[in-house]
């Protein structure tokens, strides 16, 4: 089961350019709102015809622009959930699952479409129009409905941004529940880089139309190849770096020396480290004894729930200011046993933690 | 009282809504997701009678229709002759009431969620099967909508009906040919009584267009649309 897609398509603002290739574990696509990220599965549902390309899927050539093939939507068997679920108004959530089901013989729609509304959670609500649903819901037949077709692949369009923070666990189990079971090509599309995580094995980086990373989802979120996936992924603090002949590298925008835990392979033109992984070492001696440890000044603060974001500066002046040159991010336990110690305080950029980017 | 203007009316009004409703369906079906200066030109067409003075389109149509006209050879060859005959009425009536359906159709196919008819496409319907089960029930209430305005639209036709099927009492004087006439004559307790039939009808229709649209409201309510 495998679904490879190579296209071009050009858009307002860029090109489309994305190449890869799918097959039984979910691969997710992240990337900022606006950049292509629908518009891929679109044209791989069969909704768009991309400029220039070839999508197959297993043995079937879906779209060829080479030899002039462009198979239609409706016989690319090609499950897909749409954003807002696009579950047929005026029909019930029965009569939605069994719309793709209309050559099939009438009682065995019926079984069909009884064992998805038990595999989706929807049983007693058969008879309820979309409306009479719950958000969470309503996802669920739309997923129960793009599987009735038995589809080959399965496309998913940010299928948690419609919902209630307190919704999202139960759809994600359900979500990967289905992909569990479903064990074809499946993408899930989405900007928030947890839920893409989450859900996917794969992962695949959009920026601009173009595929900035695309891998197995631990290694791109531990060696991000590029500072623009680094963003994307949610690493707070990127700096422009230098290499030293000395083995270590100057960071430039922190000022300082930092060494690594072992010398990249590729220029290290920039280097990160994710908030959490910035170290607040507790006694002088400890300090004193380490290398990569900076000293910082508190510039402003920002609460969650529980945890809390201390935006540092490695000046005093500029902290004055409220400008920072690094997050961190600590629980709020540990918070409450070092905010009152006096400044500046030091943190550590421990050199297992820190990576360096090329581009 | 002679009845056959009633029937006459009721009759070429039923025969040309239909018409009307079909074609029109039609043309606003084919006419979704096309574009450019051809598509606009053809809009322009369809709503042209609405536009025009009806003598004007009576007047075309009995150039298209007549001995000389290339509709009218074209019948001939069958041996049938529209000009002055029942069937006129009803092509002069559909004619005037096809421009009111096409764009109370449109409106109300363009109002579907795309998205809805896109999903439709990824469960394997055909395009007709989406037309028939998604796009038109959800346009439904506009397609009514147009239909009931389409029908009053027919019954008031006069101009056009008077150019291409003149005024032969029993079988092509409509209601409001019968007023006119009767007004000529000096009927008027006549005409008082026939305008009344009419002011009936309309109020009849438009009360049950108010109706039925409110109605509707509630049911779609239901399905989340407004």
């Amino acid at each position: 089961m495998t679904l490879e897609v190579e296209i071009e398509k050009k858009l307002a603002e860029f090109t489309l350019d994305v190449a890869f290739r799918a097959t039984e574990t979910p691969l997710s696509v992240l990337g900022a709102s606006g950049a292509g990220k629908s518009m891929l599965l679109r044209c791989i549902a069969g909704l768009e015809k991309p400029g220039r390309g070839r999508i197959t899927l297993n043995d079937r050539v879906l779209f060829d622009s080479a030899r002039r093939v462009g198979i239609p939507a409706r016989e690319r068997r090609i499950g897909m959930l749409f954003q807002n679920y696009a579950l047929f108004p005026h029909r019930t959530v029965a009569q939605n699952i069994a719309f793709g089901l209309h050559d099939l013989p009438h009682d065995e729609q019926s079984t069909r479409t009884a064992a998805l509304v038990s595999r989706t959670h929807l049983a007693g609500l058969e008879q309820r129009y979309p409306r009479e649903l719950s958000g969470g819901e309503q996802q669920r037949a739309a997923l129960a409905r793009a599987l009735a077709i038995q589809p080959e692949a399965l496309l998913l369009d940010e299928p948690l941004s419609a919902l209630d923070t307190h919704l999202r666990g139960q759809v994600e189990a359900q979500l990967q529940e289905t992909f569990a079971t479903f064990r074809r090509p499946a993408l899930l599309v989405t900007h928030n880089m947890e839920e893409a995580y989450r859900l996917g094995e794969q992962l695949l980086v959009l920026a601009r139309g173009r595929v900035a990373a695309f891998g197995s989802k631990e290694e791109i979120f531990r060696r991000p190849p590029s500072s623009e996936v680094a963003r994307l992924t949610g690493c707070k603090n990127i700096s422009r770096a230098r290499a030293n002949p000395d083995g270590t590298v100057e960071a430039l925008e922190w000022a300082c020396r930092l060494r690594l835990a072992q010398m990249p392979a590729t220029p290290p033109n920039f280097i990160g480290i994710r908030a959490h992984h910035i170290d607040f070492l507790e006694s002088a001696a400890e300090a004193a004894t380490d290398s990569n440890v900076l000293r910082c000044w508190i510039a402003r603060t920002s609460e969650t729930p529980f945890r809390i974001t201390l935006f540092l500066s490695l000046d005093p002046a500029r902290a004055e200011a409220g400008e920072a040159h690094l997050q961190a991010e600590v629980f709020k336990e540990k918070w409450e046993r070092f905010r009152d110690r006096t400044q500046p305080w030091r943190v550590r950029l421990a050199p297992e933690s820190l990576f360096t980017m090329a581009e | 009282m002679d009845w056959s203007p009633l029937l006459i009316s009721l009759a070429t009004s039923l025969v040309a809504t239909a018409v009307t409703l079909v074609a029109g369906l039609a043309a606003a079906a084919w006419r979704q997701n096309r574009a450019g200066a051809g598509a606009a030109l053809i809009d322009g067409i369809f709503i042209l009678p609405l536009v025009l003075p009806p003598t004007v389109v009576g007047f075309l149509l009995l150039l298209l229709f007549g001995r000389n006209g290339p509709l009218g050879k074209l019948l001939l060859q069958f041996g049938a002759s529209v000009v002055f005959s029942w069937p006129a009425t009803v092509i002069a009536a559909t004619v005037v009431a096809f421009p009111l359906m096409y764009i109370t159709a449109r409106a109300a196919l363009e109002q579907v969620d795309p998205h809805l008819l896109q999903a439709a496409r990824t469960l394997g319907a055909s395009e007709a099967r989406i037309f028939r089960e998604v796009a038109l029930p959800l346009a439904w209430p506009g397609v009514l909508a147009g239909t009931i305005l389409s029908f009053a639209r027919a019954l008031g036709e006069f101009g056009a009906t008077l150019m291409l099927a003149g005024n032969i009492p029993g079988k092509t004087e409509t209601i409001p040919i019968a007023i006119y006439f009767a007004v000529e004559a000096d009927e008027i307790q006549r005409a008082m009584a026939w305008c009344a039939v009419d002011v009936g009808i309309s109020i009849i229709l438009l009360g049950g267009l108010y109706y039925w649209t409110h109605a509707q409201r509630l049911r779609r309510e239901r399905w989340g649309q407004h």
